[in-house]
């Protein structure tokens, strides 16, 4: 019984040649220009191969009627935890957070479970794709362990797959560092991170001197350097076949990086942690992307002159300090709009990666324009990845990752009529729609 | 931990609070003094009464709401506030929140902890309450923990940010006591470590097994204790003079439960152990007041419905722990159509400060309309705590806790303007956010002359300070 359910489903998520379609008379917003009103879409072979007024659809097309219906493109959450984590509080369920200082050469993107049930749970919210962290939430070794500061390989992956080969977009989209912190002895945790001015006041967080932790944080960032510089003599000696040269597979997962190949997302929250995360970067030459910042005004300009974009956690957050404006985490988004340095918005999370509309909402309450909400759960994301050739709008060329709703999808109530996935229509049922028609129905 | 610079902490962080305490206090008392009637009008206003959604006024006369309507006479010397294009609801209401308790809230050292409560904890300083207040919440039930299948007694606060402890609680609102069922209380029976190791400090129960016997235990114990008090209480009515029965505070607030003088508000998610404490309270011939999470409670909403409890769960949580794994947010919208009252709350600082956004969650998944998504944070939670009387509508007679939002509350890009108690402003956005440069410079001022106080400290040849923990 539960062997033919499950195929039922499956085939009706991936039958073959379904991904060639047309959606008629829908509004599409495309989030890179205005919107275009009563057009067609054409889906060819999963990819989007014309938008206009005109579409002469080609004979026996699956049709899809879009009246009243509006278009955009599917969205993408930063950074999140999405198939390594099922149950967050049962750690038997959750491969986040492996031992080791330094393991570059973990890959998320092999640990993602297709069958989790958060993947259809979120995607029935017009989430189709997201960034796997190996250690989102910037905590690694939750078991414990030392705490690490290379967790490994981000993957960016499509919410939809029979496999994790399936899903893939791209398999190293960055290495995750987690920056060492003042506060958290190199872990980028919220709460034992104090502002520098008041933990050089009151050495806040641990019992060691201020002097103390300072020494402790120049030194993780110089084992970081450390790490980096033998990634590179041992580039000398792979490249001029050394005697003696052996494979490594940490080194080996460094080069890429080094060849600013594969860029790094770095969880740094404080200004200082920002400054010296910039600073590292620069001496080492590679590419980095900021995580979960918080402290920007003092930095955006640096961050806006060196191209560095950043992703910004959950606007539905408490601000960090007793006496700051209790709408700190919501107006942040606005401020670092204004300063011109490119964001896009994370959850850094696995059960709320669905809310992700509602968080970018939350922060035009506070100040951001409409439009760059929308593009800082699309476009933004797609080209901070490297991946807006293929995903991110509404384009011809791109992958048909499409949600189609009735209305604007930043908004709570609104409901997603239609969604794709590279072309293919996901069945928008899941565990908890099931278990809403059961017992909703219970005599 | 050196006092000295625990003192200095706390002294600035008392300094801003009263700062903070001072901008908002302010305000009420000087509009108290000059006028006691305000108009709130042009508003959009979300009554949650039968009068349903409106464009109109509200006139507001010491600290109630005195009428409310399309067209309202605006009596000489009322302040005015315009709210044209903006939107009003009730004050918001929090059926299940932990801010305001001072340190830990689970006295979770004994199975049955009923002795104590939460009223003796409050913090009025917590400035989760100014944060609440700037998300709209006015009313919140502050609950004991959940480590222990039942735990301390419970109270209801208006967030009245600048009053004294006592000046928070909600006069006349019923007390509480929380009760738990499930993984938290079954938590310390199961030390690290595993069963097999030495059981250290294992408290019982460790098993739902256990949980519902705790639970009878009490109650077991609770009746005998009730009968020897009405035969005490008979025979003194009777003329008699005999000895009272010993007094014994765990049992005192059990047979309130028995009398229907406390409400049970019970932490629970899977679907047998709400029918579970379904079927002991009939037993014992007490109510469950509310479920609290019940995050299964969609399996078993006729029951809930029949035993004449509400709900009080998340919107949208799942998934967090095992017995999270069948939450669905269709849960609020599911018992609503069996017939339970449900409120959403939030368990959580952070939370509680968007309940509005949560509602307009049963409208997506369950198709809840509008008023009576709001309704599950506003009146719901209201009849749930008892005080429907007094708050969660806006209709004549009662107290004018009142919120202003600039745009439809139901949107998670409106924001909260203004929040109103028993009349009086407590919450302004405008001030909140002009005031701001001063917060900063006074921020800094102390921050300068805590490094004064140091380095004059070091000069004078004092050892340097070891910071605290």
């Amino acid at each position: 019984m539960k062997t033919t359910l499950f195929f039922t489903l499956a085939a009706a998520t991936f039958a073959g040649a379904n991904d060639t379609f047309l959606i008629r008379n829908a509004d599409v917003y495309p989030v890179i220009g205005a919107k275009m009103e009563n057009v067609s879409v054409l889906v060819q072979d999963g990819k989007i191969a014309d938008i206009g007024g005109k579409i002469v659809p080609p004979k026996g097309i699956k049709i899809v009627e879009g009246k009243g219906l509006r278009v955009y493109p599917g969205m993408i959450d930063s950074a999140t935890e999405l198939g390594l984590s099922e149950v967050s509080g049962e750690r038997v369920t959750v491969d986040t957070g492996e031992l080791g200082e330094f393991m570059p050469q973990l890959r998320a993107l092999i640990a993602v479970n297709p069958e989790s049930e958060h993947l259809p749970v979120t995607r029935v919210n017009g989430i189709t794709s997201a960034m796997t962290f190996p250690a989102s939430g910037g905590r690694g070794g939750r078991g414990g362990g030392s705490p690490q500061m290379i967790s490994g390989q981000a993957a960016l992956i499509h919410l939809a797959g029979w496999t994790w080969e399936d899903m893939e977009i791209n398999r190293s989209a960055a290495l995750h560092i987690i920056f060492p912190s003042l506060g958290g002895g190199g872990r980028g945790g919220l709460a034992a991170d104090f502002p520098d001015e008041l933990a050089a006041l009151f050495g806040a967080g641990t019992p060691q001197t201020f002097t103390e932790r300072k020494r402790q944080y120049d030194q993780q960032i110089q084992k970081l350097n450390d790490f980096f510089d033998s990634a590179r003599q041992y580039q000398k000696e792979r490249t001029s076949n050394a005697p003696g040269f052996k494979r490594d597979l940490k080194m080996e997962a460094m080069q890429p990086v080094l060849e600013r190949k594969v860029p790094v997302a770095v969880t740094a929250q404080r200004e200082r942690s920002i400054r010296d995360a910039m600073a590292f970067a620069e001496k080492q030459h590679i590419r980095i992307i900021l995580l979960q910042t918080r402290e920007l005004a003092k930095v955006a300009a640096d961050l806006k002159a060196k191209n560095i974009p950043v992703i910004l956690g959950r606007t539905e957050a408490l601000p960090e300090n007793e006496d700051a404006p209790y709408d700190q985490a919501e107006s942040l988004p606005g401020e670092i709009y204004k300063s011109g340095v490119k964001f896009a918005f994370a959850t850094f999370n696995n059960e709320f990666v669905r809310n992700l509309p509602y968080n970018a909402a939350r922060a035009v309450a506070f100040g951001l324009p409409y439009d760059e909400a929308l593009k800082a759960v699309t476009i933004n994301a797609a080209e901070i990845w490297g991946v807006s050739d293929k995903i991110g709008s509404v384009e011809k060329g791109k992958w048909a990752d499409l949600m189609v709703t009735n209305g604007d999808p930043l908004e709570t109530p609104t409901q997603i009529k239609h969604l794709y996935i590279k072309g293919q229509e996901i069945d928008l049922t899941n565990k908890q729609t099931r278990l809403y028609e059961k017992y909703l129905n219970r005599p | 931990m050196p006092a000295g610079a625990a003192e200095r902490r706390r002294r600035t962080d008392n300094m801003t609070k009263l700062f903070i305490a001072g901008l908002i206090a302010l305000a009420p008392l000087s509009q108290v003094m000059t006028a006691q009637v305000t108009v709130i009008k042009n508003a959009t206003i979300m009554t949650e009464s039968s009068k349903g959604t409106i464009k109109g006024s509200i006139v507001v006369r010491d600290g109630k709401i005195a009428e409310v309507g399309e067209n309202v006479m605006v009596p000489a010397g009322a302040t005015v506030i315009d709210a044209a294009g903006q939107w009003v609801t009730p004050g918001i209401i929090d059926c299940h929140s932990h801010i305001a308790g001072d340190g830990n809230i689970n006295e979770g050292s004994v199975s049955v902890s009923s002795m104590v409560n939460i009223k003796d904890i409050i913090n009025p300083e917590d400035i989760a309450i100014y944060r609440a207040l700037a998300g709209g919440i006015t009313t919140a039930n502050i609950l004991h923990g959940s480590a222990n299948s039942i735990g301390g007694q419970t109270i209801v606060l208006k967030m009245r940010w600048g009053k004294d402890a006592d000046g928070m609680i909600f006069e006349g609102a019923k007390p509480g006591i929380k009760f738990a069922l499930g993984e938290n209380p079954k938590r310390a029976g199961n030390p690290q470590g595993g069963r097999g190791a030495p059981a250290v400090n294992a408290r019982y129960p460790a098993t739902r097994m256990g949980v519902e016997d705790t639970i009878r235990e009490a109650f077991n114990e609770a009746v005998q204790y009730k009968a020897e008090w009405d035969a005490y209480e008979r025979a003194v009515a009777g003329g008699q003079h005999p000895i009272p029965p010993r007094k014994d505070l765990k049992l005192e607030a059990l047979k309130e439960v028995l009398e229907g003088k406390r409400f049970v508000h019970a932490h629970c998610y899977r679907s047998d152990e709400i029918l579970m404490l379904i079927r002991v309270a009939d037993d014992y011939g007490f109510k469950i007041r509310t479920f609290q999470h019940v995050l299964e409670g969609y399996k078993v909403a006729k029951e809930i419905a029949a035993h004449g409890a509400g709900a009080s769960t998340f919107s949208d949580w799942w998934g967090y722990k095992m017995e999270a794994i069948d939450a669905i947010p269709y849960n609020a919208a599911i018992m609503t159509k069996k017939g339970v009252v449900v409120s959403l709350n939030s368990d959580d600082a952070e939370l509680m400060r968007r309940l509005n956004t949560e509602a307009a969650k049963a409208m997506k998944y369950g198709g809840i309309s509008r008023e009576d998504a709001l309704a599950m944070v506003t009146i719901n939670p209201a009849k749930q705590l008892g005080v429907e009387n007094r708050v969660g509508s806006i209709e004549a007679g009662k107290d004018a806790d009142i919120v202003i939002f600039d745009k439809d509350p139901l949107s998670p890009v409106a924001k909260v303007q203004r929040v109103m108690i028993d009349g009086n402003k407590y919450f302004d956005r405008d001030n909140e956010v002009s005031g701001r440069p001063m917060k900063e410079a006074e921020k800094q001022k102390l921050i300068e002359q805590e490094k004064q106080d140091q380095q004059n400290a070091q000069k004078k040849g004092a050892p340097t300070r070891r910071p605290q923990q």
